[in-house]
């Protein structure tokens, strides 16, 4: 019998990979190693519905148990690939086992960047959130009258600040850029969250890093920010950007830069090996891309299955992205890198606006703030290569319908 | 528990009891239901759960929220009156033998 297609991660990419797999017809071995004990599970609701308690951990995961061994997927959790030999196609795991492989997807997915020791990164009672353990050590912290310093006014961290604050704690969110959400959007869905989250009593400072953080015991009192102040904290969460695992494909001798290179069909600089989700990075309009969403981890793992099959054309994301704040749900369609203008359209309900990018006069995403009307449109206006006006977008009463059709 | 029937683009059905409370794109994927993907998770983004209701049942199901409404713009397959993305249909009593129609993307 031929050596197993191994995918190596229990994430979101390898899960969307098995079932293609699967449903494509391919009927050999198939194994799933990963780390964490659990079989996979979404992560988006980490930050959101699953820390603040509405949400069971059973409704977490992608596949119930039962699937897998119906689709004969041989799950090896709380497994470690320690290495990987390309040339003699076969991984290692923690207990000294080996495993042959025929084929080899790195789903190895990304690990939140952390704050250094010597700064107080290790103090109890400073998080991450990446992993399910990491939402189930953060919930018991989430005490009303509780103060919770967000280091990083990104997604993850003003997500975590809004269900802190709905549940009573004293939130103060620092950003070392200039406003909140640099990286990611442009400044009037800055402004919007900014206003936001100050409605609902956080304290956001900007242009504002990090010194230290205080403690004593082992546990977190406080920080030192940059501009010399001091202030008081009984829990953080560290939400500064992730780092893709590479470490097992640079040490396999794979190309890395950032993330494993991999070609339009998920293939590494070796040909029996591939690469997807957060950890993969590859070439899109003509730029290195790295996508850091779930869209990227369901879209490129299932892409991977047709490659791993030998069979697919180049992969080409329809990036999409999504983020829950207080009652307001942000929709992002495209990817805004390289955009010169924006326009701002207003919604047609209370808190409701987009934001459409463009570069020159083609439209490159929308960020929608309680108006999924135009993310859908918008989505489709972006699928379809459809050129807008400007000021057609811009105009409220224009009709977006017959601008998408 | 409500038991649910998916009846897929081939005629072929597939029934499972869903606990009260649960979205039906969620019972859907857990029972394998092909062409419901609830690639968001449920939470209005991405309009690939999307079913047609059968119309005896539409009364009991209720009609599109506004953002639903709005994201079955974008449905892979055609929008029609009965369209819903079963995200947003929660399984409850009142829906034991309510039949989905899946439609093939």
């Amino acid at each position: 019998m031929a050596a197993p297609i191994i995918l190596v991660g229990a994430g979101q990419a390898s899960a969307s990979c098995a079932a293609k797999l699967r449903a494509l017809g391919y009927d050999g071995k198939l194994t799933i190693v990963g780390e964490e004990p659990a079989a996979p599970y979404q992560r988006p609701p980490l930050s959101k519905k699953y820390v603040s308690g509405d949400l069971a951990v059973e409704r977490l995961f992608i596949r119930p148990l039962s699937w897998y061994a119906e689709q004969e997927i041989e799950l090896r959790l709380e497994s470690r690939v320690l290495a990987l030999d390309p040339a003699a196609h076969h991984v290692t795991l923690g207990d000294g086992s080996k495993l042959g492989y025929s084929k080899l997807l790195l789903a190895t997915g990304s690990t939140p960047r952390t704050l250094p020791p010597d700064i107080g990164g290790r103090l109890g009672n400073v998080f991450t959130i990446r992993n399910l353990a990491d939402a189930d050590a953060i919930a018991p912290a989430l005490q009303p009258g509780a103060r919770l310093l967000v280091i990083g006014g990104g997604y993850i961290g003003l997500e975590a600040a809004a269900v802190a604050a709905q549940k009573g704690l004293t939130v103060t969110v620092i950003e070392m850029a200039e406003r909140i959400l640099q990286r990611v959007a442009a400044a009037p869905t800055s402004d919007f969250f900014r206003a936001l989250h100050q409605s609902h009593g956080v304290t956001i400072r900007e242009a504002t890093g990090l010194a230290e953080l205080l403690g004593s015991d082992n546990r977190l009192t406080g920080a030192k920010l940059t501009d010399g102040s001091i202030i008081p904290a009984d829990l953080a969460i560290v939400g500064i950007g992730i780092i893709p695992n590479d470490l097992l494909a640079r040490d396999a001798g794979l190309g890395t830069a950032g993330g494993i290179l991999v070609d339009g069909q998920c293939r590494t600089s070796d040909p029996d090996i591939f690469a997807a989700g957060d950890c993969a990075i590859f070439t899109w309009r003509g730029a290195p891309t790295r996508l850091e969403s779930v869209q990227n981890a369901i879209d490129q793992g299932e892409h991977a299955a047709a490659c791993l099959l030998g069979n697919a054309p180049d992969y080409d994301p329809k990036p999409w992205f999504w983020s829950d704040q207080y009652d307001v749900k942000l929709q992002i369609a495209g990817l805004n890198r390289g955009y010169d203008s924006t326009v701002l359209r207003p919604g047609k309900r209370p808190l409701s606006q987009s934001i459409w990018y463009f570069q020159g006069e083609r439209l490159i995403a929308i960020d929608a703030m309680n108006d999924a009307l135009a993310y859908a449109l918008g989505k489709k206006i972006l699928e379809s290569g459809k050129p807008v006006a400007k000021a057609a977008i811009a105009d409220p009463s224009s009709d977006l319908k017959a601008l998408a059709n | 528990m409500p038991k649910i029937t998916w009846v897929l683009h081939d005629g072929r059905k597939i029934s499972a009891n869903v606990a009260v409370g649960h979205n039906l794109m969620e019972a859907a994927v857990a029972n394998n239901v092909p062409d419901v993907i609830g690639e968001c998770g449920g939470c209005l983004s991405c309009a690939t759960c999307h079913v047609y209701v059968d119309p005896a049942w539409a009364a009991k199901t209720g009609t599109p929220g506004e953002m639903e409404d709005d994201m079955l713009e974008i449905t892979t397959a055609e929008r029609r009156e009965m369209s819903r993305l079963s995200c947003q249909i929660i399984a409850t009593d009142e829906l034991d033998g309510l039949i989905l129609h899946v439609p093939h993307i």
